[in-house]
């Protein structure tokens, strides 16, 4: 492991028993996240982005892996037996601040929390670390005594986002956080994520469907699709030159806003089919039953990790 | 013109207060043209194409305004008149399919329903046998593999993509000459959103259908229509054909709107819009984005801006065009 590896995830498995049968969520996962850096875990739903985030988190122990976090620290331990340092260093921004935010709670009380367990300040300090806090995430000192449902969607997910630091944490799971918000606030959030993460040298793991969100804040994308990884590349590198047939699918769906973007999207390729159900998966390569240049092989086998340059790795038999 | 609204008002009545919604919007909708609605959540995007149906929910009153549907005031027409139209002219594609389709009945029950309703309109009762032809022709027409699974399947036995296609089939057995979809593929994927926009566009063409299509999401208005309204806490802000409307908005609301958007050719999004729509129950007296307005005059604040035609194709509310 690098020096400038944070977190370090090989072989990782979660698998959930269901009545239709065992659910291969997570089926063999491996990547390093660097230090300050924003990794994107893209994939549609049933990928098992958010699985993989929620094992790092230690809502779930693994069914098989390891998890390294910073060089130090076994994370397939629940979260009720990790040190309390650690779960401080560990943060998650949940999709839906509606849900993620105490509705019986006012602003300061929320925020405050975190700061009281573990000890942040001196309790007689804490409502003036609060509002350092929400001036921090571009909230002014008035909103510790609203409550969430008098804030809008936007200004809600800032809220979570300041308790998620109130902690000092220095990695943060930011499970599509943007996607429940409208455009207009989701543009205030990124902003705010991407300030805070230049000043505090905070590492993001950003799990989302969105690539224009990926596009804008992260600097390097992973493609999961039914429970693995099927490419891995810079995003520059990404955007200019994807090389799966399924990430080629992803972008080539996404409705643009313009002649320019309209030019990133690969040619020739068409959305077809829908994901299969992660209880049987498809043998071989798991999206060969809806790729254009399906060939023998890919039924049969599992395709190898293909580097096709020192940080693009693409894992599918038509680059083998 | 097939469709042309004026001076919408529509509220909605509590025990304690009215929430006064829709604020005099206009709208108009060319015969086979398609008509793009964007607007932030709660803007009152849904409001409005319920108004046009009239099945607003019962505490929903109208207390000013027209909507001429085929030089019929809809506000005016009878219950028959209007259940010939909901059956027969204008048809509907809502946001969540688990909520607009009933759980307790399978696809084939909910389809024939619709299917014989509409024949009856036209006076004439459909055998079984008719029923079943019709459905499994508009199952198909709609790309559902396996229609006669899917007719025997409830709604939870179905994909999120598959129970999309189900609410388009029934929307089109009503939809003659108008089809309205509210956010229509808000829930799905997007490889699968973007199977279902292709099928709509298709099937638009092939019927030759006007279209109304309400969304948040900039680019998929973009790509699908010809003409767009930009719609915020129930005021209609600008209107402009497609490409001038996203080329050159003029409005400061549809300029931040589009600012905001994430692209793939680029790095970086506007600042955002500061703040929440407004309270209904309270707006704004004059223009209701001017809290949130970075360019907010003094006349702003308590004089409702009118319509100004800034170009031919090109209509906006704002007081700085004055």
């Amino acid at each position: 492991m690098n020096n400038d590896t944070i977190l370090s995830v090989s072989d990782l498995r979660k698998y959930f028993t269901t009545a239709e049968g065992v659910v291969r969520a997570v089926d063999g996962v491996s990547f390093n996240v660097k230090h300050g850096e924003t990794l994107a875990l893209v994939g549609e739903s049933g990928s098992g982005k958010t699985t993989t985030g929620h094992v790092i988190m230690g809502f779930y122990p693994p069914d098989g892996g390891k998890i390294i976090y910073k060089g130090a620290y076994e994370l397939s331990i629940p979260m009720k037996k990790r040190p309390l340092e650690l779960k401080r260093d560990i943060q998650i921004v949940f999709q839906d601040p509606g849900t993620s935010l105490n509705p019986k709670r006012l602003v300061k009380d929320i925020i405050s929390l975190p700061l009281l367990v573990h000890r942040i300040v001196d309790k007689s300090r804490v409502y003036e670390k609060v509002a350092e806090l929400l001036e921090y995430v571009g909230l002014s000192e008035e909103y510790m005594f609203r409550y969430p449902h008098e804030l809008g969607g936007g200004e809600k997910q800032l809220v979570a986002i300041a308790r998620a630091l109130a902690p000092n944490p220095s990695f943060i799971i930011l499970d599509e956080s943007t996607s429940a918000l409208d455009v207009s606030s989701q543009a205030r959030v990124l902003n705010t994520l991407v300030k805070i993460q230049n000043e505090l040298k905070l590492t993001y793991l950003l799990i989302t469907h969105d690539l224009g969100v990926v596009r804008n804040i992260s600097q390097r994308v992973m493609i999961m699709y039914l429970g693995k990884i099927y490419e891995e590349a810079p995003t520059e590198d990404f955007f200019k030159s994807p090389m799966h047939p399924y990430t080629q699918m992803l972008l080539s769906s996404i409705p643009t806003l313009s002649e320019e973007d309209e030019k990133i999207k690969p040619r020739g390729i068409e959305s077809v089919g829908e994901i299969p159900s992660a209880v049987k998966p498809p043998s071989g390569c798991r999206f060969h039953t809806r790729c254009p240049f399906t060939k023998q092989i890919c039924m049969e086998k599992d395709p190898p990790d293909i580097v096709v340059n020192n940080n693009h790795i693409v894992r599918c038999w038509l680059y083998a | 013109m097939l469709l042309e609204i004026n001076d919408l008002h529509v509220y909605y009545k509590s025990y304690w207060y009215i929430l006064k919604v829709l604020n005099g919007v206009w709208l108009r909708v060319d015969k086979g043209e398609r008509v793009g609605i964007i607007g932030e959540s709660g803007s009152g995007k849904t409001t409005l194409l319920k108004s046009i149906l009239k099945i607003l929910p019962q505490n929903g009153i109208i207390p000013r305004g027209e909507i001429r549907y085929d030089g019929k005031n809809i506000l005016k027409l009878g219950d028959n008149e209007l259940t010939k139209i909901r059956r027969k002219e204008i048809g509907i594609i809502f946001q969540d399919p688990m909520a607009a389709l009933n759980p307790v009945f399978t696809i084939r029950e909910q389809l024939y329903d619709i299917i014989k309703h509409k024949m009856m309109i036209e006076g004439h009762n459909p055998s079984s046998r008719e029923l079943h032809e019709q459905a499994v022709k508009i199952l198909n027409d709609v790309r559902l593999p396996d229609p006669e699974r899917v007719l025997e399947s409830y709604p939870f036995q179905l994909s999120g993509g598959m129970r999309q296609r189900v609410m388009i089939a029934m929307a089109l057995i009503s939809a003659e000459k108008l089809l309205l979809a509210d956010e229509p593929t808000t829930n799905l994927d997007v490889t699968i959103q973007d199977q279902i926009l292709k099928l709509i566009h298709k099937l638009v063409i092939e019927k030759n259908l006007s279209t109304i299509l309400v969304s948040h999401a900039l680019g998929m208005v973009y790509q699908m229509t010809d003409r767009v309204f930009v719609l915020y806490a129930g005021d209609i802000m600008e209107e402009a054909g497609t490409n001038e409307l996203f080329n050159h908005p003029k409005h400061p609301y549809t300029q931040l709107l589009i600012s905001s958007t994430p692209r793939l050719s680029s790095v970086g999004v506007g600042e955002g819009i500061k703040g929440k729509i407004p309270d209904y129950r309270n707006p704004p007296p004059g223009c209701r984005f001017a809290p949130r307005c970075p360019y907010v005059m003094d006349k702003c604040i308590n004089m409702k801006p009118g319509k100004i035609q800034v170009n031919k194709d090109h209509v906006v509310s704002c007081h700085l065009y004055d």
